[in-house]
């Protein structure tokens, strides 16, 4: 069918299905958002630390991105240590904030080898495909309702609010399937098991690519290539509107 | 070549005057050299020593699928396992075994090799492809997945086309290709790429940094044309293998008769 070009749900190659975007929904941490694309769900949740900074960059915060995927979101995810596609979506969501500067860790020094850690991680809940962009979005969503605590001495003061974490612009990631020859955006469970290749596109800046991944034994030609860049920045816009 | 740098490099360093911190332009790579058969009791192996990296790849099968579930009746699982020597850095004794980064980078790579072997001609097994780097300096994960394409071969397992690694990037304004460690961790982008020349497929594409799509178009044809270069050491790796092991066969039967 979707070799064909038409999806189950009737949607066109490009159309995303509903997407929400629900901030502040573990109000406990300093920033969260449950975002949902069609019946993917996925809970982001951010806890500002004071920990140690990387030996290369010793003035610079640290942003570190983790997923998890709960056993309650797929009959097939078992509990225990990340596997290699939690690693992948972490790392991917990742490399498109840090690439953009999302977060300005130059900012992020408290004292000589004591910086600012943001942790964001990101709870897989609910699998029905494209789990990236519902990744991403929900990622995208916590920092920017993230409230930064305040530091003193070197310490965190737990439950306290200095203001809004400032953010340079935002990202968002499209990713694309590739089913027989068609390439399509969004893809369910079931398009995702008929697809032989994703490429994942995080977009910064109106016009800008921050990361990009391509995934699954499918090859794409330079053409094809081009053409979902353009598509990424058109699908930008879409779900830019979604994070209000 | 294998020499240590202990200068310290900073950004402006990296492009003057038209040329890289090493004499390059934005299109040379670093030196090159491949060699197929280093290993004995693998099926296929290679070593590439591309500029100051070494890497060195062992293909295994194709053999019984453990754990048996695991196993296709359609085609054979490939096993490719990226990993980085505790002593391959300049920085500090690393942590053995894989990380986060080098299980993501196991996982691409096995998506190249699923593509480029014919998977379909060996149902219910197992392939392995081990890439070691034994010391690093930027571009490593191209250089294994170069180096494991050439096992394959090495190994005599039939491929659609031999898949070429390469990395591209950006130094201020200027696309260049073949980034060594100080242009990964001090320029603007690193883009590892993975191609099948033959066919012109894109199966591997990672990145990070800011580009426009201009400079990605440009990228993509800077990657195809220096991919050429790598492609023919490859072959030429092979051929020098091939040619070793059919003097050992004609001097085995001299000595028989």
């Amino acid at each position: 069918m979707a070799a064909k070009g038409q999806r189950e749900d009737g949607r066109g190659p490009l159309d995303y299905r509903a997407i929400s975007v629900n901030k502040g929904f573990a109000p406990n941490a300093e920033g969260s958002c449950l975002a949902s694309i069609g019946k993917s769900k996925v809970l982001a949740g951010i806890k500002f630390d004071v920990m140690a900074p990387f030996a290369d960059r010793p003035t610079e915060g640290v942003v570190m991105v983790n997923a998890e995927f709960s056993p309650m979101a797929h009959p097939e995810f078992r509990a225990g240590p990340p596997d290699a596609q939690s690693i992948e979506l972490a790392r991917v969501v990742d490399r498109g904030l840090r690439s953009a500067k999302i977060v300005d860790t130059e900012n992020m020094l408290l004292m000589e080898g004591k910086v600012q850690g943001i942790f964001i991680d990101l709870y897989v809940l609910d699998h029905d495909g494209n789990l990236i962009d519902t990744a991403a979005l929900a990622a995208m969503g916590a920092l920017q309702d993230s409230k930064v605590p305040k530091f003193e001495d070197g310490k965190i003061v737990r439950g306290s609010n200095s203001g809004n974490l400032k953010l340079n612009d935002a990202v968002v990631c499209t990713s694309f399937e590739k089913i027989g020859k068609n390439i399509m955006v969004d893809a369910t469970d079931a398009e995702e098991i008929a697809s032989s290749g994703r490429l994942s596109l995080s977009t910064a800046n109106g016009d800008l690519i921050c990361s990009s991944q391509k995934s699954g034994a499918a090859g794409f030609s330079k053409d094809e290539y081009m053409q979902m860049i353009d598509w990424s920045f058109e699908k930008r816009k879409e779900l830019l509107s979604k994070l209000g | 070549m294998a020499g240590k740098v202990n200068k310290m490099v900073e950004k402006a360093d990296l492009f003057k005057n038209g040329k890289r911190i090493d004499g390059r332009t934005p299109m040379d790579l670093r030196p090159l050299k491949i060699t197929a058969g280093v290993l004995d009791r693998a099926q296929g192996s290679c070593l590439v020593e591309w500029g100051r990296n070494k890497v060195i790849a062992a293909v295994y099968g194709p053999h019984e699928v453990l754990p048996k579930h695991l196993a296709d009746p359609t085609k054979a699982i490939i096993n490719a396992r990226y990993v980085m020597a505790p002593f391959s850095g300049q920085e500090e004794h690393g942590r053995s075994g894989p990380n986060r980064r080098s299980i993501e980078i196991s996982k691409v790579a096995k998506h190249v090799f699923e593509n480029a072997v014919l998977v379909e001609q060996f149902p219910k097994t197992m392939i392995d492809v081990h890439m070691e780097v034994l010391q690093s300096d930027g571009g490593t994960r191209v250089a294994g997945i170069t180096a494991g394409a050439v096992a394959l071969a090495d190994a005599g397992i039939p491929l659609r086309d031999m898949p070429v690694g390469l990395s591209a990037g950006k130094i201020g304004e200027t696309l260049v290709l073949d980034l060594d460690k100080y242009e990964d961790n001090l320029g603007d982008s690193d883009m590892p790429f993975v191609i099948l020349p033959r066919t012109g497929e894109i199966l591997l594409s990672q990145m990070d940094g800011m580009l426009s799509r201009e400079d990605i178009s440009q990228a993509f044809d800077m990657i195809f044309e220096g991919a050429k270069k790598v492609r023919d050491k490859q072959i030429e790796a092979l051929k020098t293998s091939y040619e070793r092991m059919a003097a050992q066969v004609t001097t085995q039967g001299e000595t028989n008769q």
